[in-house]
């Protein structure tokens, strides 16, 4: 069945969204939330666990307090209040990636709760409000194998690493988040990137969405203008920012073509596709599923110390968006160069360039040009696009010291993205070095000027606007590699 | 030298300090009484008698080495099989956990293995301890040695069997709602649950995490003392582990052996004195207050109005805490898996084990307490009971401003015949009636035997408040230099 589906536009001329997130995070700690076992992305199956971690039967598990202060420290960036009594609840279904086939959550006593985070969007601020901020233990990983598409269907085996088992786990629920029309899809990608940058300046986790430190669920519904909120959706498996936009923007299109037809929206839980773009319903539930939570028996509650607190409040860095404002005017960039910056991703890459030792407009160059001309011909993030800022920083101060000219230095970064080395050994190694030595280019210019006898006269006779053909004659012989100003003055002599 | 398996654990370990028998001479003794006995007591489940050896030895060894040696090393110990012992099997009673060797020991097992102890095996239990009797065993109940046609009690009815026919002087249970104290009553021996956090939980098969508590079972309450302060301490692997120091229980139970309990007040729970215990058990439990007022205590009635609900909050927060703690019981990673075919989906793999392996009990409370548990019923139930929780802490807190201890029979009834209580669980459940208002307050108390009714032994309880385990060994230990202690007849 075909189903036509109505233009963005005409969507929010009939119907309003509403949108929620709720955001896991994988807290960076040594070790997992309730037992001593290392925490490191990767690593072969099930050789990062122990009783406590697998479930065994009589193990108990024992809170990890850099777990609980750092959720404690994203709820304060949050401006949330830290809960002066809380507890850890357990959340019963049957799941075999869950080795006690319950989880260690929290319910309805949360350690951090009502707060904000303001995003901008379009130059003015959206202020999304925190419901809570809790913390629970991470599930294991099934994989299903002998199938043609590692999907469970066809599938020979499941296997499962518990691996991830017992990694803290953050969770970040929004508020709905009501009335931002069209920029809706804007707004939960401008939450979810603050939200990253938030807890990236804390350093309580590397939230890579790509490796699933970030995982975000998105909830989404439409309502006709006046009426009551909507029926929502859930949409699992957003795994970029990117991905967070276009989630929202295809489920309010769904959504609209469903109401459209006089249809009722299922609360469900849908799978975005990163190929197609859009959601499709999860395996549906014929019943709801009660998960029978009461408060851990096995650990105590927690009652955060007041000066505890108010310590770790007093030690929270600056924020993104405070941060950025100062950068912005370090760099003396308008609001619009800026915003280019920010959509590149590229605020951290500039900002540990310019720390390496480049200058604000070269380190700006080099990130926003070349590199995101490179990032966007492979569809990737600038990060992941092979240069470090401190190689990018080396670069610019060869081009800055009249080592290497715009054209070698685009060559030597090529080497570097290669992983050919440093700026400085591909310059040598590939002996792309800008030739200024008098000595060796005397002999092209004579070369130059012998076969340009017209073009000698005229410089001769004083017409030195005329040496820019010699220059580029020389230039095509040095393979670009002549200091053009050098060459210049060298004609010039020689024919005065 | 006298028959070793007739010694206390103090007399054991003198000998074996004093080079009057070695360790290994002792455990092989205890070994020969199981391999004698235990086809008609059935108290093990598994004897480790290769560990029992190798332990023993190393005892022997540290001794002519001249290295100093723990109160109870050498002393053999049988461990309740719902205890996790590394490599050894620990069934919990279940065949749901057949074969299952853990990879791991319990924080207890660990602390008697420092302490010298030899381990001699594993005892029979309830189903996941969920029984007055052993009858819920997965594999066959136990039989009390004053009786072989009667029931030891549950669930801890291993321990206590083992205790009583001598085929290991010390032994360890884990009291949820009475599971050390009744089986110690109905067996002439004594049993203590110690303050709730006092002894780890670490290495236990949770049962209901809230109020399982491992403590010591023995046919002395010297012996019992000296078992508890091995097995206390801190843990900081269990966080419901308490930090303070551990009671002098063993220099108490010997101050209390001296006879002298002037100016000890005994509270006497007025609804406990006589409704649903038979005569022949308060007959005896009151000689045991004569004898306590003869050495000089003071006999005060006290009111704790909210006991009686004390047994249907149990079996709400009980059960509820089982229905999750069973939970990871699937076949997924360890234990019995049924019906993997290949073809059958992991939800019927799943419930096709948990079907086949957990028995009647169990079901019954895993469903109960899924039902107390969920949406809607939440407060009604659960949350009804964690209330009166409160309500039956603050008798107890009441009645500890007015007395030293509380006292009561352990159990309303003796031991009562194998098959007679099964068909109704409401009977099997009263077997607890006096135990477990203890267990929803955390305090101590222990049963020490004090008369016999139509031949069978009666267990007399001190009640303590929380963290004075020391309190309740001085007032049982002056009982049993009054008494004496209970010896059965020759097994029949």
């Amino acid at each position: 069945m075909t189903v036509t589906l109505p233009p963005y536009e005409d969507v929010l001329a009939r119907y309003e969204p509403v949108i929620g997130l709720e955001t896991h995070v994988e807290l960076g700690t040594r070790t997992k939330m309730f037992c001593g076992c290392p925490i490191d992305f990767g690593g072969q199956p099930n050789t990062r666990i122990c009783p406590v971690c697998l479930g065994l039967p009589g193990s108990l598990p024992v809170a990890n307090r850099a777990a609980i202060e750092a959720t404690i420290r994203i709820g304060l960036a949050l401006n949330c209040t830290i809960a002066p009594w809380s507890r850890f609840a357990r959340k019963n279904y049957f799941y075999p990636d869950m080795p006690k086939n319950y989880q260690i959550s929290q319910y309805d006593e949360p350690l951090c709760v009502d707060g904000w985070l303001d995003v901008e969007v379009e130059g003015s601020l959206v202020r999304v409000e925190i419901e809570r901020v809790h913390l629970e233990e991470d599930t294991g990983k099934t994989q299903h194998v002998g199938g043609a598409t590692g999907r469970i269907h066809g599938a020979t085996e499941s296997l499962v690493d518990y691996n991830r088992a017992g990694i803290p786990l953050v969770e970040i629920v929004t508020k709905p988040v009501p009335g931002t029309g069209a920029l809706a899809p804007i707004v939960a990608r401008a939450y979810v990137t603050e939200l990253r940058d938030v807890i990236r300046s804390l350093g309580v986790s590397d939230v890579r969405m790509e490796q699933g430190s970030l995982r975000c669920d998105v909830n989404t519904s439409l309502s006709r203008p006046g009426e009551e909120w909507g029926t929502r959706t859930e949409t699992k498996n957003v795994n970029s920012l990117r991905s967070v936009e276009r989630a929202v923007r295809t489920e309010m299109i769904r959504q609209a073509s469903v109401l459209d037809a006089g249809g009722k929206i299922k609360q469900e839980t849908r799978h975005f596709s990163e190929e197609t773009g859009d959601t499709r319903p999860g395996r549906s539930k014929e019943t709801a599923t009660d998960y029978r939570y009461f408060p851990e028996p096995d650990l105590a509650p927690l009652a955060p110390d007041l000066e505890w607190v108010a310590s770790l409040k007093a030690a929270l860095p600056e924020l993104p968006r405070v941060h950025r404002k100062r950068l912005q005017a370090d760099w003396g960039l308008s609001d619009l160069d800026m915003q280019s910056v920010l959509n590149a991703g590229a605020v951290e890459l500039i900002e540990e360039t310019v720390a390496a030792g480049a200058s604000p407009e070269g380190a700006r160059k080099w990130w926003l040009g070349e590199l995101a001309r490179r990032a966007n011909e492979s569809g990737i993030e600038l990060v992941e696009v092979g240069a470090t800022p401190a190689q990018v920083a080396e670069l610019q101060r060869l081009v800055d010291e009249g080592k290497l000219n715009d054209k070698l230095a685009r060559a030597v970064l090529e080497g570097v993205i290669a992983g050919e080395g440093s700026p400085t050994e591909i310059m040598t190694a590939r002996g792309l070095g800008v030739v200024s030595d008098t000595g060796a280019l005397t002999a092209a210019v004579d070369e130059a000027i012998a076969a340009n006898p017209d073009v000698a006269a005229k410089i001769r006779e004083g017409k030195v606007a005329a040496a820019g053909a010699l220059i580029g004659a020389v230039m095509k012989t040095t393979r670009g590699q002549a200091d053009a100003k050098t060459v210049r003055d060298l004609i010039i002599a020689r024919l005065s | 030298m006298s028959d070793l398996t007739r010694m206390t654990a103090v007399q054991l370990a003198a000998a074996i300090a004093g080079g009057e028998a070695s360790a290994t001479e002792v455990a092989e003794a205890h070994l020969d009484r199981i391999a004698e006995v235990d086809d008609r007591v059935h108290a093990f489940l598994h004897v480790d008698a290769e560990g029992a050896r190798a332990a023993a030895r190393e005892v022997d060894e540290r001794r002519s080495a001249g290295e100093p040696l723990g109160p109870l090393a050498g002393v053999p110990v049988g461990v309740k099989d719902i205890v996790a012992t590394r490599g050894v099997p620990t069934t919990a009673g279940s065949k749901i956990l057949e074969g299952w060797r853990p990879p791991y020991d319990a924080t207890i097992v660990e602390r008697m293995r420092a302490a010298g102890l030899v381990i001699l095996g594993k005892t029979n239990l309830d189903e996941f301890a969920m029984g007055s009797s052993t009858e819920y065993s997965a594999y066959g109940p136990s039989y009390n040695p004053w009786d072989l046609t009667r029931i030891p009690g549950g669930s801890g009815g291993g321990s206590a069997a083992a205790l009583a026919a001598y085929e290991a002087p010390l032994t360890v249970g884990t009291d949820t709602g009475g599971s050390i104290r009744q089986p110690g009553a109905v067996t002439g021996t004594v049993g203590a649950k110690p303050t709730y956090g006092g002894t780890s939980r670490y290495g236990l098969v949770a049962f209901s995490s809230s109020l399982d508590t491992p403590g010591p079972c023995a046919r002395t309450v010297e012996d019992a003392a000296l078992l508890h302060s091995v097995l206390a301490g801190h843990d900081p692997r269990d966080s419901t582990s308490i930090p303070q120091p551990v009671p002098d229980v063993v220099g108490a139970a010997r101050r209390g052996a001296t006879g002298d309990l002037s100016g000890v007040r005994l509270g006497l729970v007025r609804e406990f004195s006589g409704e649903g215990a038979e005569p022949g058990v308060m007959a005896a439990f009151r000689d045991g207050l004569d004898a306590l007022t003869k050495l000089g205590a003071e006999v005060v009635e006290v009111s704790c109005p909210h006991f009686q609900y004390a047994l249907p909050a149990y079996y709400l927060i009980a059960p509820s805490e089982c229905s999750s703690n069973l939970a990871r019981f699937d076949g997924v990673r360890y234990g019995l898996r049924v019906g993997d075919d290949g073809v059958k989906a992991l939800e019927e793999v799943m419930s096709l084990t948990r079907e086949a392996g957990f028995g009647p009990e169990v079901k019954r409370r895993v469903i109960i307490g899924t039902y107390a548990l969920s949406s809607g019923y939440y407060d009604a139930y659960y949350g009804q009971a964690q209330k009166v929780r409160t309500l039956i802490t603050r008798d107890f807190t009441a009645a500890f401003e007015q007395v030293d201890v509380l006292v009561s029979p352990t159990t309303p009834f003796v031991a009562f015949p194998l098959g007679s209580r099964t068909s109704d669980p409401y009977q099997m459940y009263l077997a607890d009636l006096f135990t477990i208002p203890t267990n929803l307050y955390g305090g101590p108390a222990i049963s020490v035997p004090c008369g016999l009714s139509e031949g069978l032994p009666v267990g007399f309880q001190v009640m303590a408040p929380t963290l004075a385990d020391d309190r309740m060994y001085r007032v049982a230990a002056a009982l049993e230099s009054a008494v004496g202690t209970l010896t059965p007849g020759e097994l029949s």
